[in-house]
């Protein structure tokens, strides 16, 4: 399960102390290690957030260079670490990854689809000190989940989520919304009361890699959203201090963007499949990128030294209107990966904010969302699926 | 304070989820959860420490802090600790 980018609302801290520095302080420590072990994945998800040329990477990270990886984030003072990919229980050292991580002392989480996963690796995985494991479904009827993960794996998350909570582990669900499913979100609800989950996110697709490509098919209309809120917030008054839901707005509805990873290079690490570091797994598609790797630089030549994590990092890279707004240090300017994804420039603001010159081409892309909607089925641009073979055509590999 | 969720005879427990340990890189004791980090200053990470260590009543464990704190009259800061932290979702009754 790659990402969707929604724990960028939440990551290390924003709802606790570590977060509370000052963000203009000097290079701050990279708290939060994202490890994508693997692009393997049993799933083809068309809203997955991994690069769309990911069948062009061979040759994964072994055991000994994550574990050291793992070490030398944890000495600069990492203490979450996200175990994804593609899916990560695709690695046989999983385990192996999991019990050294615990040793160095890491927060774990595993983030998956559930597919490979039995109730016997999940008291395994127990055993060897993962803290915390989120299933993630596409949908909450098995025609639609089918439909939307491109195989058939529904009735097995269920029995996974399940086992995950019979394990001891408060039960984690995310469902990642868009136009195909989000009118079910109250069956997605009564699904996770049913499973007894603790936490259900109900995550917005965010618009990179694959989901970008899918854009037209998969970006909510405004009226689905407004009555998808309002059950949300009816079923999180109703399940108050039994189940804890977080529902996400899609940033092309807000006015203002996200303040993405916290502020480029400021918390937030991943490393690719390959070895590559990156300040956030989107980065990868931007111009200009070096693209250090961990096999020939150490962790702190590249959060401290490398251009990639310095281009934009603190607020001298920005460009008016950022450069003189007050807000930018809550948002940081939004993400790098959309703007440039939108606007061809990645130091530009992020379309997203209602002050950028730019945001035309939010309201543009909506508006092409809602024209696609309105077709036919059989007129309407097909879901492109996450597969090697989809990569390769896509990206001429 | 005792009109609040814990009682003298309550048994606190870390939240499903949470870790409490000491953080060499930002010196000083912690909670890590899903996704997240809190610091903690000196009282709290006192009375956690003894939440994490082991099953015990509110009352053995005040008596234990004194214990460790001279006799210290704390009873309602840690009652009040208590309730703050239920509230962050950090500790639950057993
Ligand atoms: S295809 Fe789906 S399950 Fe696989 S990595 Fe992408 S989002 Fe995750
Ligand atoms: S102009 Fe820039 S800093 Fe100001 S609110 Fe918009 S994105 Fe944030």
């Amino acid at each position: 399960m790659a990402t969707t980018g929604s724990e960028n609302n939440k990551a290390p801290g924003s709802t606790g102390g570590a977060n509370g520095m000052n963000v203009r302080d000097a290079i701050r420590q990279p708290l939060w290690l994202l490890a994508e072990l693997t692009y393997s994945c049993p799933l083809q998800c068309p809203y997955c957030s991994n690069p769309m040329d990911f069948a062009a990477v061979k040759s994964e990270l072994t055991t000994e260079q994550w574990l050291s990886v793992f070490r030398q984030a944890r000495e600069m003072g990492a203490t979450q670490l996200g175990l994804s990919g593609g899916e990560p229980l695709a690695r046989p050292d999983l385990i192996e990854l999991i019990r050294e991580a615990r040793k160095m002392g890491f927060y774990i989480n595993l983030i998956t689809s559930g597919v490979g996963l039995n109730a016997d690796k999940v008291a395994e995985f127990k055993e060897a000190g993962l803290d915390h494991i989120q299933v993630s479904f596409q949908a909450s009827s098995e025609d639609l989940n089918n439909l939307i993960a491109g195989t058939d794996a529904f009735q097995h998350k269920i029995e996974m989520a399940r086992a995950v909570k019979a394990n001891g582990y408060p039960m984690v669900l995310c469902f990642v919304t868009h136009r195909q499913n989000i009118d079910q979100i109250d069956e997605i609800l009564d699904l996770a009361i049913n499973l007894e989950a603790d936490y259900v996110e109900l995550a917005t697709t965010q618009y990179y890699g694959w989901a970008m490509h899918n854009r037209d098919q998969l970006l909510p209309l405004k009226e689905q959203l407004e009555r998808a809120e309002a059950i949300a917030h009816r079923y999180q008054d109703e399940q108050k201090g039994n189940m804890k839901i977080y529902y996400v707005v899609p940033d092309y509805y807000e006015d203002r963007p996200k303040a993405c990873m916290n502020g480029w290079g400021n918390v937030f690490l991943t490393v690719a499949p390959d070895g590559t570091a990156l300040p956030c797994h989107a980065a990868r598609e931007l111009p200009g990128m070096q693209l250090p790797n961990v096999r020939d630089l150490s962790i702190r030549e590249i959060w401290e030294g490398s251009n990639d994590f310095n281009r934009f990092r603190g607020f001298d890279w920005m460009q008016e209107p950022c450069r003189s707004c007050d807000e930018r240090f809550k948002d940081f300017g939004g993400c790098r990966c959309q703007a440039y994804m939108l606007t061809g420039d990645p130091a530009k603001t992020d379309p997203v904010c209602s002050k950028s010159p730019d945001h035309h081409l939010i309201l543009e892309a909506i508006e092409r969302g809602r024209m696609e909607a309105a077709k036919p089925a059989e007129k309407a641009k097909p879901l492109v699926f996450r597969n090697p073979k989809n990569s390769k055509e896509i990206c001429g590999l | 304070m005792s009109d609040g969720i814990f009682k003298p005879d309550s048994i606190p427990m870390l939240a499903l989820g949470y870790r409490f340990q000491w953080e060499p890189a930002q010196d000083c004791h912690v909670l890590l959860y899903p996704e997240g980090m809190v610091k903690l200053n000196g009282p709290a990470a006192e009375i956690l420490k003894r939440i994490n260590d082991k099953q015990q009543t509110v009352a053995e464990l005040i008596a234990e802090l004194k214990v460790a704190f001279n006799g210290a009259d704390l009873d309602d800061d840690v009652y009040q600790f208590l309730e703050e932290a239920y509230g962050n979702d950090w500790i639950r009754k057993q």
